[in-house]
């Protein structure tokens, strides 16, 4: 199972990633939509974490073109808004969490996924 | 609008809560816009009313003097002419006397008698005739007294006849000591000398004469000579051989000076100060001037009620237009500020709904700008934690891992104030959703967790778990119990007790009730309490508008508010939420 977080937050994502890796989960990070879409060419990820309000490309246009090329990954969305409102563009079976995360319900919501 | 409203308007009272005021005083002074109205409508109103009245009065007045000097020129017109008619008719029977009968006949004594038998046949004026020479002896008389021989030559009557032709005498007592006119009329004769033909008149037929003019009241009717001695006795100015001496008779003698026979009407003021009507004319070729004299008031009478009714009338339209004028003003002055109020307060209002979102908005902002930074710290902290747990070197250190739990926890904190910021200012705007009560209280409560710790209050919620869900516009809510909350907590002392209870007693409704334990509000200030800006805050930085907002609010979303206060005991607020906001607005 890999993960690829994606947020304008490097400190951020990059810290999560080694915090998922203490839990045996396989993560990577990107900065932008562009690195993201650029990642996901070369990797393969079952689930992307992306952040909702980026520069550039926003956390659900990245989600519309990673879903267009590998249907099969997941989406977990996070936001600094704390709504689910923030949401209404996107699909209502997209999981969602508020910043700042805790990290053990990330790793609940992942195994959740990927169960289902 | 009330009649209170109308007498005692509240714009003129000039009350420091009204908008209009207070927040725009310069903009909006009623007391002069009303002051204004009312003068420039009375002066529209007034000025030409006065005027057509002064006019017409003015008109009227000498429209009735005209009348009255008409009147009075023919009163005397008409006894002038009957005066002068008396003495021309004895003048001429004199002069047939004279023209019939020469020297001869007329110094026959028993002819003389005929004649003078003859003559009061026509008119019983005549008391004698007499007959004197050219040296001024009566030669002969008939009549009642014994004459004959009287020497006439140096009275001024007989020089007069003989130097005029014809003379009548003024009133004169003579030999016979009687009050009398005396004709004398001189006559030629054929050999160049003249006699003269003399004839007592009596002055009764005048006496009678004037006393039958129809003159009103107080009025008089005078014969005079021209030295203003009575000829006749008269009702108010003296018997005969009085002088008048009332000031107007100077004022008649100087216009007579020149013999004019115009009859002419003057007003006066007699010895007492009173105007009077004086009318006046010469009786032809006699030296008597006949006179009436009126009270002018008297005469104007018909006038003075005239006057009396011009004077109600006036006074009437006046107090009328008055009224209208004050209570049409009133009434559209305090229309306008009425609506100016309203209008005013709308602005606040809107200003104030502003500035809240504003600051809505702000914090959001806020709290999603920290929020990315305490993630950090969140994961940070959160990696140091997995180090110590999941490496052997640090999970001994239970102190380290005790300060990285610290550091964790606070973030946490942190975190759930952003979340709570950011779902407030959410709420702002408008939506209609089902809600918890209790969530919602406790939400608002969340924010004022701190200032009730730092102030010892002690918060009570007794929210049973069976309260049902309500809709209603979940921002207008949090809005109101945030203001109710923040009442109570600044009408309390440190140590009060703030309690929040709720009931579902009503199927349609559920009431809140927000109890404190504060200073209580005055029935004085209970009657304004939900007027915009009201507060007895105002100098701590209150603006008076957040229970106005708030009735607002409650009205808004179909809720009902009812306050219970005690001064010194505490303050109660229960609000009756509707249970479904559209059934409550159909």
């Amino acid at each position: 199972m890999r993960l690829l977080l994606v947020d304008d937050e490097g400190e951020l994502v990059s810290t999560i990633a080694e915090r998922l890796s203490f839990r045996g989960i396989d993560a990577d990070w990107a900065v932008s939509g562009e690195e993201a879409l650029a990642k996901a060419e070369t990797e393969h990820y079952d689930i992307a974490v992306l952040d909702v309000k980026m520069p550039k490309i926003s956390g659900i246009q990245l989600k519309g073109m990673l879903e267009g090329k590998y249907p099969d990954m997941k989406f977990i969305f996070m936001t600094g808004h704390g709504s689910e409102d923030d949401f209404i563009a996107g699909s209502a079976k997209d999981l969602y969490l508020v910043k700042p995360i805790a990290i053990d319900t990330l790793v609940s919501k992942v195994e959740e996924i990927f169960k289902t | 609008m009330s009649l209170k409203d109308i007498i005692k308007p509240k714009f003129l009272s000039g009350n420091d809560r009204d908008a209009c005021t207070c927040a725009t005083r310069h903009l909006f002074n009623f007391s002069r816009m009303w002051g204004i109205a009312v003068f420039l409508t009375l002066l529209v109103a007034l000025v030409p009313l006065i005027s057509m009245t002064l006019i017409h009065y003015k008109m009227t007045q000498d429209a009735v003097e005209s009348e009255v000097h008409n009147h009075t020129m023919l009163l005397v017109n008409n006894t002038w002419r009957s005066v002068s008619r008396f003495y021309d008719e004895r003048k001429n029977e004199l002069e047939l006397v004279a023209n019939d009968y020469t020297y001869e006949d007329l110094i026959n004594p028993n002819k003389l008698a005929n004649i003078l038998i003859n003559i009061r046949k026509s008119h019983d004026a005549f008391i004698d005739l007499g007959v004197i020479n050219s040296s001024g002896i009566q030669v002969n008389y008939a009549g009642p007294y014994t004459l004959i021989d009287k020497d006439y030559s140096s009275q001024e009557s007989f020089e007069n006849a003989v130097k005029h032709g014809f003379y009548i005498s003024d009133l004169i007592l003579g030999f016979r000591d009687i009050p009398h006119v005396v004709f004398l009329m001189r006559c030629a004769m054929a050999d160049g000398s003249f006699f003269v033909l003399r004839a007592t008149l009596d002055i009764e037929p005048i006496n009678e004469m004037l006393a039958e003019v129809d003159i009103r009241g107080s009025g008089d009717v005078l014969l005079v000579n021209n030295k203003g001695v009575l000829q006749t006795s008269s009702r108010y100015h003296g018997d005969i051989f009085d002088k008048v001496s009332q000031p107007f008779f100077d004022k008649v003698s100087q216009s007579l000076s020149d013999y004019s026979f115009e009859i002419q009407v003057v007003d006066c003021k007699n010895s007492k100060g009173e105007m009077i009507v004086v009318g006046y004319g010469n009786i032809p070729d006699t030296p008597f001037i006949l006179m009436t004299v009126q009270q002018k008031t008297e005469l104007m009478d018909r006038w003075q009620k005239t006057r009396v009714r011009l004077f109600w009338f006036l006074l009437v339209s006046i107090t009328l237009i008055i009224i209208v004028i004050l209570g049409m003003s009133t009434y559209l002055v305090n229309k306008i500020y009425i609506a100016d109020n309203a209008r005013v307060r709308s602005l606040h209002k809107a200003e104030y709904s502003n500035r809240l979102a504003s600051i809505g908005r702000l914090a959001a902002g806020v709290a999603h700008e920290i929020n990315n930074p305490l993630a950090i710290i969140n994961e940070k902290a959160g990696l140091i934690k997995d180090m110590f747990t999941y490496q052997d070197m640090y999970s001994k250190d239970k102190k380290l891992i005790g300060l990285v739990d610290s550091i964790i926890s606070s973030v946490e904190r942190c975190g759930t104030i952003t979340k709570r910021l950011l779902g407030f200012a959410r709420h702002m705007e408008p939506s209609i959703q089902s809600m918890n009560l209790r969530e919602v209280i406790e939400e608002v409560l969340s924010f004022m967790e701190k200032e009730a710790e730092y102030r010892s209050f002690t918060i009570d919620l007794d929210i049973p778990d069976d309260i049902p869900e309500i809709k209603s516009d979940r921002g207008k809510v949090q809005q109101i119990f945030l203001n109710l909350v923040n009442n109570s907590f600044a009408a309390m002392q440190d140590g009060g007790r703030l309690s929040i209870v709720v009931r579902h007693e009503d199927k349609d409704y559920v009431s809140a009730t927000v109890t404190d334990n504060g200073c209580g509000i005055s029935d004085t200030d209970m009657k304004h309490i939900f007027e915009p800006f009201f507060s007895t805050k105002l100098k701590k930085g209150g603006t008076g508008l957040g229970l106005s907002i708030t009735c607002d609010l409650v009205q808004e979303i179909g809720a009902k508010i009812n306050l219970q206060s005690v001064v010194g005991c505490g303050t109660s607020f229960k609000i009756d939420l509707p249970i479904s906001l559209d059934k409550e607005r159909k």
